[in-house]
């Protein structure tokens, strides 16, 4: 591993960390705009965090180290995430060493760790979030899979930045099977995300939350470490997308130059905006299913991806 | 990786893309519980088989594929889809929704159903000689989907937009096998599904009157007497 290599990944990490929080910023403000709101600053998140960090961390008794140590672990897989996705450039050292399927074994790791404690205090609303997150995961991670699987199939490859770079080698190979994937990984994103279809992040009523209730006895900056964990892994999947179905602007290993990285940064920023238009669209215009509609919903998803793997299948090996 | 000699290199992958989506309108419409939007995805599905329609033609170069393309457009994008509004505002169906069966139950029925269709064409597809031979599966699996809707929903309405549905599919199988059938056929055919629509509206308001709903559940019943 070369200076440079670690200096990349390092810039990525870097950018992954401040842009998740503004991604996070311009989603509300969309999301206000129009719902014919005055939106707040692009930096409220950033706001919230410093708040966060100055306050005094307050424990329940019964706390144990499993839950102090979650907000950190959170943290931890959601930049490990971070840096195995190419958004900015490909040449990345641990992508080349990490595929996508450890990627979905980080993110289970966090999720496992955050069900865990939230059951850890004991409280009713925190067991129920736990349970109905762990519902929602158990159907969107063989979603998430199957649109893998598809991409790996369509470029021959497990590992992202080889499925970047023959994607961006040949933009004329439009399969079908995108269209399918593209619309589970919508569906995926959003149950994950605890977005609208599936859960409202900006709920203030327990019996409905799910990811939040999760977080309801976290305080100061251990919640502050857990909101910017939950950005961090909205842009994550956002990035997944973007390499996957949008790969365009992203630096491959075969650039070199110094205009390279300024104009991916540029298309990344593009890229995340119109993302949080979309996203923010799609959340306005659905309402929220009932908890018992969501396993229908990520069947859907699951469905979506199949039918894209037997559509490539079908039509993909003329 | 597809082979690009032919003289629109797109107009393959378009068509595959268009076929994609009539599968994915299928999936939508044996998901939907409201009525009404289930008109609106079989207009939506008239519209993607006009553009089909007039590619092939495009790309084949037969005219009379055109007077089909016109025929798609105005019967199943325009009059049909109108007709249905039109029943169901005066039936008062519109926030009418369905009591389905276990929706993910439906959606992995269709699934096997698009396993066996596409394996039920493959030997056809190769034979087949035309530019969309590829989608005859697709087409296959669009006409059992339709069916699958047909069996699992009770209302009139839907299993006439069932029906409707299927009608498109078989329309997408001849066009991806043949280069659609013979024009006298197709008007025969277009006319047929015109008057049937008329004759299936006439008979919603007798269920309707007779039974004051429009479940077929109802219906069972005459078998006793």
């Amino acid at each position: 591993m070369t200076p440079a290599a670690l200096l990349r990944q390092l810039a990525q990490i870097i950018l992954a960390l401040a842009l998740a929080p503004l991604f996070a910023g311009w989603i509300a403000q969309c999301r206000a705009w129009l719902q014919n709101r005055s939106a707040p600053p692009l930096t409220q998140p950033y706001r919230m965090l410093r708040k966060l960090f100055a306050k005094e961390v307050v424990l329940a008794d019964n706390a144990s180290p499993l839950f102090r140590a979650t907000p950190y672990v959170l943290f931890g897989t959601m930049v490990l995430a971070a840096a195995i996705i190419p958004s900015l450039l490909t040449d990345l050292p641990f992508a080349r060493v990490v595929d996508a399927i450890a990627l979905i074994g980080a993110f289970a790791t966090a999720r496992v760790f955050l069900s865990l404690a939230a059951m850890d205090i004991g409280t009713a609303f925190g067991t129920l979030g736990a349970r109905r997150e762990m519902m929602i995961g158990f159907l969107a991670e063989p979603a998430l899979l199957m649109v893998f699987f598809n991409a790996f199939l369509l470029f021959g490859s497990t590992a992202f930045p080889n499925l970047v770079e023959r994607y961006t080698r040949h933009p004329s190979l439009l399969d079908p099977s995108v269209l399918f994937s593209a619309i589970a990984f919508v569906m995926v994103l959003l149950a994950e995300n605890a977005r609208i279809p599936i859960d409202n992040p900006a709920t203030h009523l327990e019996l409905t939350m799910v990811h939040e209730a999760m977080l309801l006895e976290y305080s100061a900056r251990h919640l502050a470490l857990a909101e910017w964990a939950s950005s961090l892994k909205l842009y994550n999947y956002v990035c997944i997308g973007f390499a996957l179905f949008l790969p365009w602007g992203i630096a491959s290993s075969t650039q070199h130059g110094l205009w390279v990285l300024p104009v991916s940064l540029a298309a990344l920023v593009c890229k995340l905006l119109l993302a949080g238009g979309v996203l923010v669209t799609i959340e306005t215009l659905s309402a929220k299913l009932r908890v018992f509609r969501a396993p229908e919903f990520l069947a859907m998803a699951f469905l979506l991806a199949v039918l894209g793997l037997l559509v490539h299948l079908l039509l993909g090996a003329a | 990786m597809r082979t690009l000699e032919r003289p629109f290199p797109g107009t393959d992958t378009a068509l595959n893309i268009l076929a994609a989506c009539l599968l994915l309108i299928s999936f939508a419409m044996l998901s939907r519980r409201r009525t009404q939007r289930l008109v609106t995805l079989l207009a939506w599905q008239g519209m993607v088989l006009f553009v089909s329609t007039l590619l092939v033609a495009h790309s084949s170069g037969r005219v009379e594929m055109y007077y089909s393309a016109a025929l798609t457009l105005l019967l199943k994008v325009i009059v049909l889809p109108l007709i249905l509004h039109y029943l169901i505002n005066r039936l008062g169906a519109q926030w009418d929704t369905e009591t389905l069966v276990n929706i993910p139950a439906v959606m992995l029925a269709g699934l096997v159903l698009v396993i066996f269709a596409f394996g039920l064409a493959q030997p056809v597809s190769v034979l087949a000689t035309t530019i969309t031979r590829h989608t005859l599966g697709i087409a296959l699996a669009v006409i059992l989907l339709s069916f699958l809707m047909m069996i699992t929903r009770r209302k009139a309405i839907t299993q006439v937009i069932g029906f409707l549905a299927m009608e498109n599919g078989l329309f997408f199988a001849a066009t991806s096998t043949t280069y659609g059938m013979p024009m006298i056929i197709e008007l025969g055919i277009a006319l047929d599904v015109l008057v049937g629509v008329f004759i299936l509206g006439i008979f919603f308001f007798q269920i309707r009157e007779q039974f004051d709903s429009l479940d077929l559940h109802h219906l069972e019943a005459l078998k006793e007497d």
